[in-house]
């Protein structure tokens, strides 16, 4: 049995469907098309699966897509809480699933008509009283309801704090989206962004502006994770997971933990970033490139602090710099990110690390030894890093 | 009510840069001119001309071909059943000028009028696209709908060579539809029925005492009975001494602004926007969440002093708010 995750599962396949605005179909049917195409790029066929691991906020049940898939008898299934915080998560449960020999194959999937359908946009309402509505109900009276005011607020207090300005969240949003022209996948392939568009664009929630929220797409996209042995056997050079860590800290909640001593702090990612270094036995230095979750570009700042890539308060600096892009210190979001190619809760962002680690980004850099990969900003999250097998 | 005075001049001064601009899209057909569009149009017009539809007819005719009928021009570049799901392109300035109509109470549109100009006959295989500009926008207008303004935008129609083949004038009236609500206008106002209201805390065991107090008056903060911490969201336990008693007192409503949003996207029904949400740090510890009010959202800042009152935000909620101290 083994001590620590490292190196005890690998991503083998990635599959994804298009990603549109109204995709016409059924989310079931995005989920479907997304693990087929995965356990097809991992060269196995959906009898050899036998794990299953999603988000809780997908409305796909586990069975139904197994059954559309074809995969048979299933031995592991679970389901992850906190929207995009899950990202990682899920993967988190597939190596655990994998390294203790629960199932063999897991496929890791997430599909949502995120524009034609439920849009996460337009904020939380009522419901059934459980104590998530209860927390909701904080907030919902005084209009502070959608994503992009939850975030705005932690936002604006660090840019109080380390005198950071829209024009350093407008690098992140430059560097993605010139990663984006060149991804056909992404919806603003071939649509620069300058930025006088940036600076210029409609605010959405002061300090945020258009371009600093993330797309909202219909799509789906999956992955399936394996043991090191069994990767061995199959095409495609495997994704090694040498790290996978969740991160809860305390006073958390969901998407409004206001009552932590400091808003500009990001003590959960903090915590993945810990368990992820100790892991691998791997550091920031030792990163090439990485995926971080961007439901809003401020999301990339907290987050390059949190992991040591720069000191806190300097990730400004860091951004600045060019450090994002093909040539700079850690080239991010390669794919376009989900501010420019499209929003999946963060799946997008695994499939495109393991194409950092294969060397097939449209935006492929120079190194690629370890890619780091992280999920939702703002909630109980988690994060891992891959490395070459 | 109409916009008038300051309110109104700082919002036409907003209208003026979109004046003889491009809208930055173009409009570029989906398929080249082609028999079987002609067809389903000339079925739908019920126009039986032949050298629409019979190529033998049309071959001794003077256009020595089939033609498309020149009202068929707008057809050949619209989006589609897609218009109707798609999302705006954030580079239309058109889309964007009617938003900004919009967000002034501007909501309601209606086309008026449209003139066409045809330069020459579209054949099958022709590839049509289209660039609009907005050519102006009218004075304020007191119309029978309501108060508005009119825009005038031309397009151009272009083929596969670049050359112009015909345009098209259009004008709308962006009008108001209804009063806007406003957030001093809550209280002392009857519920007008099916006017749109806040949403509503829904209430459970653990925090619905807490919505009594506030219905009372008061901004309430549970307190531990066993160690005397404070804790606000209220939870049944106590995080630090697992204690199930507790107790609460009321806030004085003083407090700073720890951090704030202002909010302009999207509008839900009920509230007032740009609407401006702060966490305030308390005088006793704990922090509270609301609205800052009658405070021009660009002068709130981090720091600023804030004093909570008990009031109604709509005809039948009332909530801690707060005002510059
Ligand atoms: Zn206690």
């Amino acid at each position: 049995m083994p001590t620590t995750l490292k190196d005890q599962a690998a991503i083998v396949g990635i599959g994804e469907t298009e990603y549109s605005k109204n995709s016409g179909r059924s989310e079931l049917s995005l989920a479907s098309e997304a693990c087929a195409a995965a356990i097809s790029d991992a060269g196995l066929t959906p009898a050899d699966i036998d794990g299953m691991t999603t988000f809780t906020m997908d409305n796909s049940d586990e069975i139904e897509v197994a059954r559309a898939v074809g995969v048979k008898d299933l031995t592991f299934f679970s389901r992850t809480p906190h929207g995009g915080g899950a990202a990682i998560g899920v993967m988190h449960q597939a190596a655990m699933a994998v390294a203790t020999g629960s199932a063999k194959a897991v496929v890791v999937y997430r599909a949502l008509n995120g524009r034609s359908g439920s849009r996460y946009s337009e904020g939380v309402s009522g419901g059934p009283t459980t104590s998530d509505l209860i927390h909701w109900s904080w907030y919902m009276p005084s209009g502070l309801m959608t994503p992009a005011s939850w975030v705005a607020m932690y936002t604006q207090r660090y840019m109080h704090d380390y005198g950071c300005t829209g024009e350093d969240l407008a690098e992140v949003c430059l560097s993605q989206r010139d990663h984006a022209v060149k991804n056909p996948r992404a919806f603003f392939y071939e649509k620069p962004l300058t930025f006088e568009e940036h600076q210029s664009a409609r605010p959405i929630v002061e300090p945020l502006r258009l371009y600093d929220c993330c797309q909202e797409t219909d799509g789906g996209a999956a992955c399936v994770v394996v043991s090191p042995e069994m990767a061995r056997e199959l095409p495609h050079a495997p994704a090694m997971i040498r790290a996978v860590a969740q991160g809860a800290a305390g006073d958390q909640e969901s998407m409004t933990s206001f009552y932590r001593p400091s808003l500009s702090d990001l003590p959960e990612m903090d915590l993945v970033a810990k368990q992820c270094w100790a892991i691998s036995g791997l550091g920031p230095d030792d990163v090439d490139a990485a995926v971080m979750y961007d439901a809003f570009s401020s999301n990339v700042l907290f987050q390059l602090e949190s992991f040591g890539f720069c000191e806190k308060g300097r990730a400004k600096d860091f951004v600045r710099d060019g450090n994002l892009r093909l040539g700079g210190r850690l080239p991010s979001n390669t794919h376009g990110g989900q501010l420019s190619e499209a929003y999946l809760h963060g799946m997008n962002g695994v499939n495109e690390g393991v194409r950092l680690i294969r060397g097939t980004s449209s935006s492929q850099p120079d190194k690629n030894e370890h890619v780091l990969v992280t999920a939702g900003v703002g909630v109980p999250t988690s994060g891992m890093v891959l490395g070459q097998g | 009510m109409a916009l008038a005075g300051k309110a109104r001049e700082d919002f036409e001064k907003k209208l003026k840069p979109y004046v003889g601009i491009g809208i930055g899209v173009e409009d570029v057909g989906r398929n080249p001119v082609n028999q079987a569009m002609i067809r389903q149009w000339c079925e739908a017009m019920g126009d039986e001309l032949g050298v629409y539809t019979d190529a033998a007819a049309a071959a001794v005719s003077t256009h020595e071909g089939i033609v498309a009928p020149p009202t068929m021009l707008q057809a050949w570049i619209l989006g589609g059943v897609a218009m109707a799901g798609g999302e705006d392109d954030p580079r239309d300035k058109q889309k964007e000028l009617h938003r900004l109509f919009d967000e002034h109470g501007f909501t309601g549109v209606v086309a008026t009028n449209t003139e066409q100009k045809y330069l020459r006959y579209l054949r099958p295989g022709d590839e049509v696209r289209a660039a609009t500009q907005i050519e102006s926008i009218s004075e304020q207008k007191a119309t029978g709908l309501g108060v508005g303004y009119f825009i005038n935008t031309r397009t151009l129609f272009y083929d596969q060579d670049d050359a112009e083949v015909g345009s098209l004038t259009f004008r709308v009236l962006k009008f108001e539809t209804e009063d806007r609500p406003s957030a001093s206008e809550g209280e002392g106002s009857s519920a007008i029925p099916g006017k749109p209201q806040r949403i509503k805390p829904v209430l459970g065991h653990d925090n619905e005492w807490w919505w009594q107090c506030v219905e009372k008056g008061e901004l309430a903060i549970q307190k531990c009975s066993s160690c005397g911490v404070l804790r606000h969201p209220p939870r049944p336990m106590c995080g630090e001494c697992q204690s199930t008693d507790w107790e609460f007192i009321f806030s004085t409503g003083r407090g700073t602004i720890n951090s704030y949003v202002v909010i302009h996207y999207p509008e839900v029904p009920g509230y007032t926007y740009p609407l401006v949400v702060a966490v305030v740090d308390l005088e006793e510890g704990t922090r509270f969440v609301s609205n800052v009010v009658d405070v021009d959202p660009a002068e709130v800042e981090i720091g600023m002093s804030v004093q909570a009152s008990i009031e109604h935000v709509d005809d039948e909620m009332k909530l801690p708010v707060f005002r510059r101290a």
